[in-house]
């Protein structure tokens, strides 16, 4: 263990959530607060490049569409678990993250006359999703990260991996981390955090997510003491390209594309007769996983997945080009298919975590000066299901409120003591216990079977019978022999990076499963066949995790209902 | 199923190692890769970390080209590996760390200085009016026209392979580089810029603009189709219109180390 480094605000992540957090913390201190970074990749690495259609907000009230409307798509889209202060919140403060993003560079696509352009997505009364062609992630994270390299008090920790946060009565106190590049072990002091590393997808294999997006930074609250909220709401994208996962944007439904079975049937007609392809996800996923189950999807030879089409061709050469060139690029260098002349082979895959840390609508977790924000945040604004275009949205919104609400907090504080002997304590665990640990087996196929059995339990339709077994098949390999290192190198070791991120797939994957079985009903984008309708009278409400030695101690609390009543959902 | 009637192909992937972390001791490793159609040589090569030798040093996140982190010398090229399909080689893959970056350990290299060079160009939006920039009820407005001017340079995912194939960047370690260079176009050609006599001054250097001689190595490497050469020559272009339009010498000062009397 070497120097203490010394922050008034640390931000875990960089990815959009995290970096407009960053920005925020600079300029509201006008350039004084000490703000660290601290990021396993890159900073501009994060995942938050890989998001491709849109960011919803309402521009337009003049051509018909309403801050209204884009509040009660959401909670629709929901399916009545959002609170819905928050999501009355997040509505209106999005706008000016549009017009702030357009003054800090970033390209967004323009109308005939010159304003920022919008597509339709799904779930939404009105063409609200604005883009920048469909790399509409990448370009946020440019114009974030090339705009925060203009202030000299942010300072970037890129490629260190955080092992726990530093808590003391109740207080975030810092937290700890390892220097990937030199192996070196370092406690940051710090009056504020915010946890923005983003969703828990890679707990499966069929994901749209990047290999970094395992749940670290869920994990490292949930160990703290914070709840997580809602994680048994995961989402599973209509458009996942076989067999590699990566994502199909939902804007190439929302330019036209449409879905094709075995039969060349346009199946979403029958599960969607008026939205049709642009229902929201979760109705869209279940259209799709039933018409495979009905023995209306394609095999693919090579691998046994099944699938259907994305059929792109009527849309034209000349409008894939312009507005969806990166998924052309995409099919065609990973499938071998131009969009141009043939259907796309997809499937429902592993796209978004509703739940997260438990959070405010001022962002602020349980613990005392400790915040978060973004995919790896539950407010929540996304209930049982998110729609399209909202995550990118959320991210904005509440990395500003973040940064801006750290950095307050943090500047008004007194300095306060710090317990080395945890720093000691964790220094242990992951050293001894771990780097030294010993072992038969190869923890890289425990971490597949985690993922194996999350697609296979916690899938787009679930059962009690699946997940019981899901837990056991969960638990009885946490016992397995896999807590080792085989690289002693010091330098940059990511095989003790990727065993340490194997006990934050445990930890979260036990919560996933859990959660979705004691909640017995099918609400959003949790389907259960032995319970399928919504039950308001017992259901609706969130759940929250807390972590306990012996499993997760599950809780619930009331959802925020402003005006909106549940009623049932139709597309 | 279809494969299994006939042997597996397998790929013989070879990748240069760092030996105890130290940048000295170099050689190579040779895994025996069982071929799966679509694989990329990061599959490959997780497949070998994963199942083979777990102390192989990689960095990769996204796998559909887009963080930019994979870059690495596939059979001599600069290449993204998750971008690379491993069946356009025979039989036998080679990989590299990157040329011209400080190497850190096996296939990574250290960017910090990359990262920095980027920083000193100033890529971000300069306004005059900077307190009006930070705040945000309307758009500045763009055409569609003026947005096609600087998109394609925009596309850069920062992976750095340009530097690592230009023939500059291999002769002359303080080159800014294809990269910063093309992003400082980037920022100088975008309709809502006013900053662009900044930036100007920190490429209109000895080991800026200059330097450059059009070789077009990073064009030809840009998994993005980006064209820095291009870049790179409308932005001398800029450079010599500011020098006029401020009265200054058309002529570069020549540095006292070149100047023969």
């Amino acid at each position: 263990m070497t120097e203490i480094e010394s922050y008034d605000i640390v931000i875990v992540g960089s990815g959009i959530a995290g970096l407009r957090a960053a920005i925020e913390a600079a300029r509201v201190s006008e350039g004084k607060a000490r703000i660290a970074v601290v990021t396993k990749v890159q900073a501009m690495r994060s995942h938050s490049v890989s998001a491709e259609g849109g960011t919803a907000a309402v521009l337009y009230t003049d051509r018909g569409d309403s801050l209204e409307s884009h509040i009660y798509d959401t909670i629709k889209g929901s399916d009545y678990l959002a609170d819905q202060d928050a999501v009355e919140f997040f509505v209106n403060s999005m706008p000016s993250e549009i017009y702030q993003l357009e003054h800090w560079g970033m390209p967004w696509s323009r109308t005939e006359d010159g304003r920022i352009a919008q597509r339709n997505f799904g779930g939404y009364s009105y063409p609200r999703a604005t883009f920048a062609g469909d790399r509409v992630g990448f370009f946020e994270m440019q114009t974030l990260y090339d705009t925060s390299r203009k202030f000299d008090n942010i300072e970037f920790f890129q490629e260190w991996y955080v092992t726990s946060l530093i808590v003391k009565n109740n207080t975030f106190r810092g937290l700890t981390a390892i220097d990937l590049k030199s192996g070196e072990y370092h406690p940051f002091r710090a009056n504020a955090g915010i946890i923005a590393t983003g969703g828990a997808g890679r707990l499966y294999r069929f994901a749209t997510y990047g290999y970094s997006s395992t749940p670290d930074g869920l994990s490292l609250a949930y160990r703290a003491g914070v709840p997580v909220e809602d994680m048994e709401f995961v989402q599973f994208h209509p458009t996942g390209l076989i067999p590699s996962g990566v994502l199909i944007t939902e804007g190439a439904r929302g330019d036209g594309a449409i879905l094709i079975n075995k039969k060349g049937e346009r199946f979403m007609k029958k599960y969607a007769p008026e939205k049709v392809e642009l229902a929201s996800r979760d109705v869209v996923s279940r259209g799709m996983i039933t018409e495979i189950q009905e023995g209306n999807g394609f095999t693919d030879p090579v691998t046994g997945m099944e699938y259907l089409l994305l059929d792109l061709r009527h849309l034209g050469a000349e409008k894939i080009k312009d507005r969806l060139s990166g998924i052309r690029e995409i099919a065609i260098k990973f499938k071998g298919i131009d969009p141009i002349k043939e259907p796309l082979p997809v499937r429902p895959v592993c796209h978004y975590t509703m739940g997260g840390i438990k959070t405010n609508t001022k962002t602020e977790t349980p613990i005392i000066g400790l915040f978060s924000a973004g995919e790896a945040a539950c407010v929540s604004i996304n209930g049982a299901n998110r729609l399209g275009a909202n995550s990118t949205a959320e991210c904005l919104v509440f990395g500003s409120v973040a940064g801006a609400a750290a950095v307050r907090f943090a500047t008004t504080r007194d300095s306060h003591d710090f317990p080395y002997d945890n720093v000691a304590q964790e220094e242990k665990r992951i050293f001894d216990d771990i780097f030294h640990g010993s072992g038969e087996e190869n923890p890289y196929d425990i971490h597949n079977q985690v993922q194996t059995l999350m697609d296979k339990y916690a899938y787009v339709y679930r059962s009690g019978e699946g997940l019981e077994s899901g837990l056991r098949e969960l638990r009885e390999l946490r016992t397995r022999s896999w807590r080792h290192v085989d690289d002693q190198v010091k330098e940059y070791n990511t095989n003790f990076v990727n065993v340490l991120e194997l006990e934050s797939m445990f930890d979260v994957a036990e919560v996933v499963l859990a959660g979705a079985l004691s909640r017995t009903e099918s609400r959003g984008a949790h389907s259960r066949l032995d319970y399928p309708e919504r039950n308001d009278k017992e259901w609706l409400k969130h759940t929250l995790a807390y972590f306990d030695p012996n499993g997760p101690r599950l809780e619930y609390s009331p959802v925020t209902i402003t005006k909106y009543t549940p009623t049932e959902r139709h597309y | 199923m279809q494969g299994n009637a006939s042997p597996q192909r397998i790929i013989q992937l070879k990748v240069r190692r760092t030996r105890s972390g130290s940048n000295l001791d170099k050689d190579f490793s040779i895994f025996e890769i069982p071929y799966e159609p679509g694989m990329t040589v990061l599959g490959a090569l997780l497949y070998a970390k994963e199942k083979i030798d777990h102390s192989i040093a990689i960095r990769y996140s996204c796998r559909m080209a887009c963080c930019g982190s994979c870059g690495m010398k596939i059979n001599g090229l600069p290449k993204l590996a998750c971008y690379t399909q491993a069946a356009d080689y025979n039989t036998s893959i080679t990989v590299e760390p990157l040329d011209h970056y400080p190497l850190i350990r096996d296939l990574v290299t250290n960017f910090e200085g990359f990262f920095q060079v980027h920083r000193s160009i100033h890529p971000f939006l300069i306004r005059r009016n900077a307190q009006e920039q930070e705040t945000s009820e309307s758009e500045y407005g763009q055409s569609a026209r003026e947005l096609e001017d600087f998109l394609q340079f925009s596309y850069c995912i920062k992976c750095g392979l340009c530097n690592a194939a230009c023939p500059t960047s291999a002769t002359d370690s303080l080159f800014t580089g294809p990269q910063a260079l093309a992003q400082a176009y980037r920022y100088s050609a975008d309709s809502r810029d006013e900053g662009q006599i900044d930036r100007i001054e920190t490429i209109d250097t000895e080991h800026g603009v200059w330097r450059c001689h059009f070789a077009g190595a990073c064009s030809f490497v840009c998994p993005k189709g980006v064209d820095p050469a291009l870049g790179i020559q409308r932005l001398k272009r800029l450079t010599m219109l500011r020098r006029q339009k401020t009265g200054a010498p058309l002529m570069p000062k020549r540095p006292a180390s070149g100047t023969k009397t």
